[in-house]
């Protein structure tokens, strides 16, 4: 098999098992100084009977194996990457810089407190930022995502209950919430109750009503929503929650759209997760790990993970480990501490005016998109928006070409697709999220290539919809992946 | 709008599932209308033989590319048979939504129940209001 066989330099390349040659290697161990032992004898059934079958290659070759893959990454650094509810914006350079300070980059979890009062001094300043920002009393840093930190979150409220000798069993969650809340839930065992969003796309105090009594311990809400829509009701929603004695979670995954301008503190929200890699501009998935900080009024503070960084009488920064009613520790350590210095590098950076500007052009670029998109597109509610917008193909349903075939066109004009077919309430959903980081230039020509899709369309839907064209791989079967899919590679196989 | 297959002899619930009695069983499983919203499947939770559904809850998961749904239970009642081929074959659901790829029987513990269903027409109707 050629493994450069791609156009041009566009490197082709097969997996490093495939590669293995036996006997090759990438390096080479000293001769052992020490007495050998018999390992047999130490770990008598445990010892394996065979060699694990790993592959065999030199460091040039797993150097270019890794740097061929990475050519293939669609980034940020490339081009708008308009994956709505997930805000991927820009990751200023600056950020990396300040992580790699020595002093940062170095330090060691396991280091005295004395070693680290510069990194310990930030999260208690991070802390201070984030509450001042949200509107919450304390914040905890430890949770690695948003996901945990909305586990971090319902555990709290779990405890909350618990310690009050209240046994409630439900969790409220709008139609239009992220599947990760109910999951959150339901991973603390509360059954899930779906609370349906009102004709205009938002949660109205009602439906709400029908559904809440003192069997419940939650609601959990995304202001603004997946449809980019602000949940006008809320503070009359909080106060419903309140009066029955439950608790409102917040998800904070749309918190862009809200920065320096309303604070979920001041909504009534009694506990909320920030997602960094979003909001905060800390590098998403493979750049990094992700950091879910979660918000949290007084009431709650007694269940905060430990430990938690307290300034002492004397000036000093220190761990606390002394709070006994903890949920207890929800990461090793103290979180992904790297994220948690780019993030406060970023607020630094944009200070209160800079973040206020931040949610602002987040709205204007979402707004302005759907309206250049609106002549092409079906806009399924259509009112103003916040930091995204939702369109779907119901305009095109004439032509056979469907999301799914917009969002492969779309790479070829060179753009990752937007978020599909969620909100689960929009059937043929496209939902988009531009983020204040694009030019109007830049929008313009993502705003193009969307219409210029739209007209293909009807003129040539059959190109439209056996999209993709100019990628490596034209369109994969999505559906025998799903239905059979190919976990791991063997002996014998081939990846192709 | 487009063609769906909606057989007069079956009852509807509004979650998209239909009943059908035969005898002192109800088979149950998802409608044309759904599959063809949902596209192709590739997964189904079902619950255990023995397992007691009730109306209107959900008592199962049904994945194809695009989403993940709940199933919900058109009647109360005790699970009898689950459709296993589904495991292997889930695409029967998009090829054969009211025969091969059904999603389970009952013991329905009121018989009566299914009446309350919504029956072809008012099924239909039902889609051309969400359309």
């Amino acid at each position: 098999m050629t493994r450069n066989a791609g156009p041009g330099l566009g490197f082709e390349e097969s997996l490093l098992f495939e590669q293995s040659r036996p006997g090759r290697r990438g390096a080479e161990t000293p001769r052992s100084d020490v007495p050998a032992v018999d390992a047999a004898a130490l770990l008598g059934d445990a010892l394996r009977k065979r060699a694990p079958e790993l592959p065999e290659v030199s460091e040039v070759e797993v150097v270019r194996h890794f740097t061929r893959l990475s050519t293939w990454n669609a980034a940020i650094d490339l081009n708008l990457y308009p994956l709505g509810s997930c805000t991927m914006k820009y990751n200023p350079k600056l950020n990396e810089r300040v992580a790699r300070l020595p002093g940062f980059a170095q330090a060691h979890p396991l280091s005295p407190e004395s070693n680290t009062q510069g990194l310990l001094e930030l999260c208690w300043r991070l802390e201070r930022l984030l509450a001042e920002i949200s509107g919450m009393d304390r914040v905890t840093l430890q949770p690695a995502a948003g996901a945990q930190g909305e586990l971090a979150g319902i555990m709290m409220i779990r405890a909350y209950f618990d310690q009050r000798g209240e046994k409630r069993h439900k969790v409220l969650a709008p139609d239009s919430a992220h599947g990760t809340n109910p999951a959150s839930a339901a991973l603390n065992g509360y059954e899930v109750v779906t609370v349906p969003s009102g004709e205009d796309g938002i949660l109205h105090p009602d439906a709400l009503a029908r559904v809440m009594d003192e069997d419940v311990a939650a609601l959990m809400i995304t202001n603004p929503n997946t449809l980019g829509l602000f949940e006008e009701h809320i503070v009359e929603l909080c106060e419903l929650v309140h009066a029955r004695g439950g608790l409102v979670y917040g998800d904070g995954a749309n918190l862009n759209a809200l920065l320096g301008v309303a604070r979920p503190g001041d909504m009534g929200i009694d506990v909320m997760h920030f997602n960094l890699h979003k909001t905060f501009s800390t590098p998403h998935g493979g750049g990094g790990p992700g950091a879910g900080p979660v918000g949290l009024t007084t009431a709650l503070a007694p269940y905060m993970p430990r430990p938690v960084v307290e300034k002492t009488a004397e000036g000093r920064y220190a761990f606390d480990f002394d709070r006994p009613h903890s949920i207890g520790r929800l990461h090793g350590y103290h979180g992904n501490v790297g994220m948690l210095i780019r993030a406060y590098c970023y607020i630094l950076t944009l200070g209160a005016e800079g973040l206020r500007r931040c949610a602002e052009m987040a709205v204007l670029n979402a707004n302005y998109l759907l309206e250049r998109l609106r002549p092409a597109y079906h806009v399924p509610i259509d009112r103003p928006v916040m930091h995204e917008c939702v369109i779907s193909d119901r305009a095109l349903a004439d032509t056979g070409v469907s999301t799914l075939d917009v969002a492969k066109r779309l790479i070829d004009h060179g753009y990752h697709p937007p978020t599909i077919y969620f909100p689960l309430i929009v059937a043929g959903a496209m939902m988009i999220e531009p983020t204040e980081s694009e030019s109007q230039e830049g929008l313009d020509r993502f705003a193009d290539a969307l219409l210029a899709i739209a007209r293909e369309a009807r003129d040539d839907p059959e190109t439209v919809r056996s999209a993709p064209h100019h990628t490596r791989h034209r369109r994969l079967d999505e559906t025998r992946a799903a239905r059979r899919p190919i976990l791991r590679w063997r002996p014998g196989s081939s990846s192709n | 709008m487009a063609e769906y297959e909606i057989p007069d002899t079956l009852r509807f619930s509004e979650q998209d599932e239909w009943a059908r009695v035969e005898g002192e069983r109800v088979v149950i499983g998802v409608t044309d209308y759904a599959q063809q919203q949902l596209g192709d499947i590739v997964f189904v939770e079902l619950p255990e033989v023995g397992a007691e559904l009730q109306m209107g809850d959900p008592f199962g998961v049904i994945e194809s590319v695009k989403a993940v749904s709940d199933l919900f239970a058109p009647v109360t009642g005790t699970v009898l048979e689950i459709n296993e081929a589904l495991a292997e074959q889930p695409e029967a659901i998009n090829e054969d939504c009211y025969g091969a790829g059904f999603l389970l029987t009952l013991q329905p513990a009121d018989p009566q129940q299914t009446e309350h269903l919504l029956d072809a027409a008012a099924y239909r109707a039902h889609i051309q209001k969400r359309a």
